[in-house]
């Protein structure tokens, strides 16, 4: 009878919230155009393939040889040639005005002093400012370097004589679950969850706070509505519309950005059902203690957004950090639900290899919310 | 007769800062007790201490057999409370209200729809059912709140400030309303700061600061009065209210419309001494005569004596 009673309680608090959030055109925009707008931003601006870097070239030497490096740069749609220079000032002013972040210089008596057999060597100045680029392009230009000088010493082999050359070694990469390596396999299964960490704690940060303020808490609590009928009458609704959500962003990466999904959605579904549980329970919690819209809004975005960003190992390796941060990245469900997403939409594997994950979502989930039960208050603030 | 709310040296404190002040007072079954005081006297904290919604720091209380400081939830199923604000939800429509409220009390089907047609009845809320509440004026609105208090039938009532802000016909009429609850055997503890209202209770109490500095019907109060009040009506009566006030026969003065009321000793002849004074200031034409006290009154009086 209790439990009737109960579930009356519930369902009647829940379909009361979806009225509102229906008739209220803000919370509308709120919850399904804005993790729309978020997911087309991010996932346009976050682009962090290293392409067409922008290089200076001082060639002092003017050879056919310097000619064929330079060439074998430029072949390639990773350097762009943006100017021909004739001293290194004119380098060092287009690195620090930001138009190239590479330069590359071929010194004097280039072809020579290697055709007289003498070591030569290629100066390559980059603008570090930006470490990850400057670390791409890095990267490019050893393997250009590498494979420029195996011609070179095949070309002299063959000019001796001596044909039919292999390298005794040759490597044959192939790379798995993101063929093309394209970032934005990696980066919109990221931004969506990111998205739904945001929107899901974003919606429910309102919905305690607004009662105080419009002062239909005081009537609410002095009926005989408990704590867990307040909490789960307004978890429910806003949790549904966060599925909701996750399948409008999960349609737009497959759709619109053509990021594979191997793997099965009801799994996934499932998992982030966990993980949207433990997230709008945080934003019910923040509204309960705030009891102001704009303190609940504004603390809500911070406390999801950031972490997600930051310690979910989504932009900087955790194992990169310090032992204590390392330690905290453990209270990020992002953290999971990323893993979880790029297991299942990338590489296909299924719920049996995600165990550790479902276990940490499932805690999180079971943790904030009973301390976002304990935080709801049914009396008047002292 | 058990009392169905009583209370002893109840107290709540805010900080430092003392809002109810040990108050004793009992209400039994079926009364309109009136709490009438002006704004921050404690009216609002009282009621809410009583509703279970505000910890009393302290004394003790119980609302119809049940403590108000361990028995919170019993209490909040058997109690209707109207706030001070209006708060049902602004959002919804009447019908949506009323639906919401109702399953909260746990009521369902048939019974609910019942009592749903009930308040709305009861409200006068006629074909208007599906509008949002928002768009209702003030009264319906008063009168909705008091209708989605009663949903699940309480023997108690709180109404806190229920007819603030409404013109007079409304709170006529929804005092007819108060005294069919009454008639019905609810038992009504209403609070407000207009005296004419608290002439409806069966007994008020007066309180200020906190504290209660009377308590008993409208018609013993008045007949309590140490004073007696004339009403003297004269020209340019703002400069003569101060002339008035200085004299020294004269315990209280009080501005009623373009009337002042004169409170003096009994059996002081304040009409001839009053009169004499007027002759020699010229002065012809006014009017005085002895009156019965009004509530204000009785309420100035035991407001100057306790020093507000």
């Amino acid at each position: 009878m209790k439990i009737i009673h109960s579930a009356t309680r519930i369902l009647a608090i829940a379909e009361k919230e979806w009225i509102q959030v229906r008739r209220d055109g803000r919370s509308l925009i709120l919850s399904i155009l804005l993790p729309v707008l978020l997911l087309l931003l991010f996932a346009y601006a976050l682009n962090m393939d290293v392409k067409r870097v922008s290089v200076a070239i001082f060639d002092q030497d003017k050879s056919a040889l310097s000619r064929d490096l330079l060439e074998s740069f430029s072949n390639t749609e990773y350097f762009r040639v943006q100017r021909y220079v004739r001293n290194y000032r004119e380098i060092d002013d287009l690195i620090d005005r930001g138009t190239v972040i590479m330069g590359i210089v071929v010194p004097r008596n280039f072809e020579s002093m290697y055709k007289s057999g003498k070591h030569v060597s290629v100066q390559i100045l980059i603008d570090g400012s930006d470490s990850t680029s400057a670390t791409v392009a890095g990267g490019y230009v050893k393997s250009i370097m590498f494979s420029f000088n195996r011609d070179l010493r095949m070309r002299d082999l063959n000019r001796a004589g001596i044909s039919g050359i292999v390298a005794p070694v040759d490597v044959r990469s192939r790379v798995w679950y993101n063929e093309e390596l394209q970032s934005k396999n990696f980066i919109v299964p990221g931004i969506i969850v990111i998205v739904m960490a945001i929107i899901s704690a974003l919606i429910t940060s309102l919905t305690i706070s607004r009662e105080w303020e419009r002062g239909t808490m005081e009537t609410l609590i002095t009926t005989p509505v408990r704590k867990y009928e307040v909490y789960f009458g307004k978890l429910v609704p806003y949790v549904l519309i966060a599925l909701f959500d996750l399948i409008i962003t999960v349609s737009l990466g497959y759709f619109v950005f053509s990021v594979p999904l191997r793997g099965s959605f009801i799994e996934l579904y499932l998992i982030a059902l966990l993980f949207l549980i433990g997230t709008s329970s945080l934003g019910i919690m923040i509204s309960s203690a705030t009891r102001s819209q704009v303190l609940s809004v504004q603390a809500a975005i911070i406390i999801t957004y950031l972490p997600s960003i930051i310690l979910s190992g989504y932009i900087f390796p955790i194992k990169n950090m310090p032992g204590i941060v390392q330690i905290i990245t453990y209270l990020v469900p992002a953290k999971y639900l990323i893993t979880v997403m790029k297991g299942i939409a990338l590489k296909g594997i299924g719920a049996s290899l995600l165990w550790t994950q479902i276990v940490f979502l499932t805690l999180y989930a079971v943790v904030v919310g009973a301390i976002s039960l304990k935080k709801l208050s049914l009396k008047l603030p002292e | 007769m058990a009392a169905t709310v009583a209370v002893e040296k109840l107290t709540r404190m805010f900080g430092s800062f003392t809002a109810v002040n040990s108050i004793d007072f009992s209400v039994s079954r079926g009364e309109i007790f009136g709490f009438l005081g002006p704004n921050g006297a404690g009216k609002s904290t009282t009621i809410k201490m009583l509703c279970g919604i505000l910890v009393p720091t302290g004394g003790k209380g119980q609302v119809n057999g049940f403590d108000i400081l361990s028995e919170q939830e019993k209490i909040k199923s058997t109690i209707g409370y109207m706030s001070q604000k209006f708060s049902l939800y602004d959002d919804l429509t009447v019908r949506e209200n009323l639906r919401f409220f109702g399953s909260i009390y746990g009521l369902e089907g048939k019974k609910l729809s019942d009592r749903i047609a009930h308040a709305m009845d009861m409200a006068e809320i006629g074909n208007r059912g599906d509008e949002v509440v928002k768009n209702l004026p003030m009264g319906i609105k008063q009168r909705l709140a008091l209708g989605s208090a009663i949903l699940h039938d309480p023997p108690v009532l709180f109404l806190d400030e229920p007819t603030s802000g409404v013109d007079p016909i409304m709170r006529r009429n929804f005092w007819e309303l108060i005294y069919n609850f009454s008639e019905a055997g609810k038992t009504i503890f209403i609070t407000t700061h207009y005296m004419e209202e608290a002439e409806h209770c069966d007994r008020i109490a007066l309180i200020i600061a906190g504290k209660i500095i009377a308590l008993d019907t409208p018609a013993r109060l008045k007949g309590d009065l140490a004073y007696e009040v004339y009403s003297f009506s004269v020209e340019n009566f703002i400069e003569m209210f101060d002339y008035i006030q200085s004299l020294d026969f004269v315990s209280e003065t009080a501005i009623f419309g373009s009337d002042i009321h004169v409170l003096c000793e009994k059996g002081f002849p304040l009409k001839r001494e009053l009169g004499a004074l007027m002759k020699k200031k010229n002065i012809t034409n006014y009017h005085i005569e002895k009156i019965s006290p009004t509530l204000e009154d009785v309420f100035v009086t035991h407001a100057r004596k306790h020093g507000v």
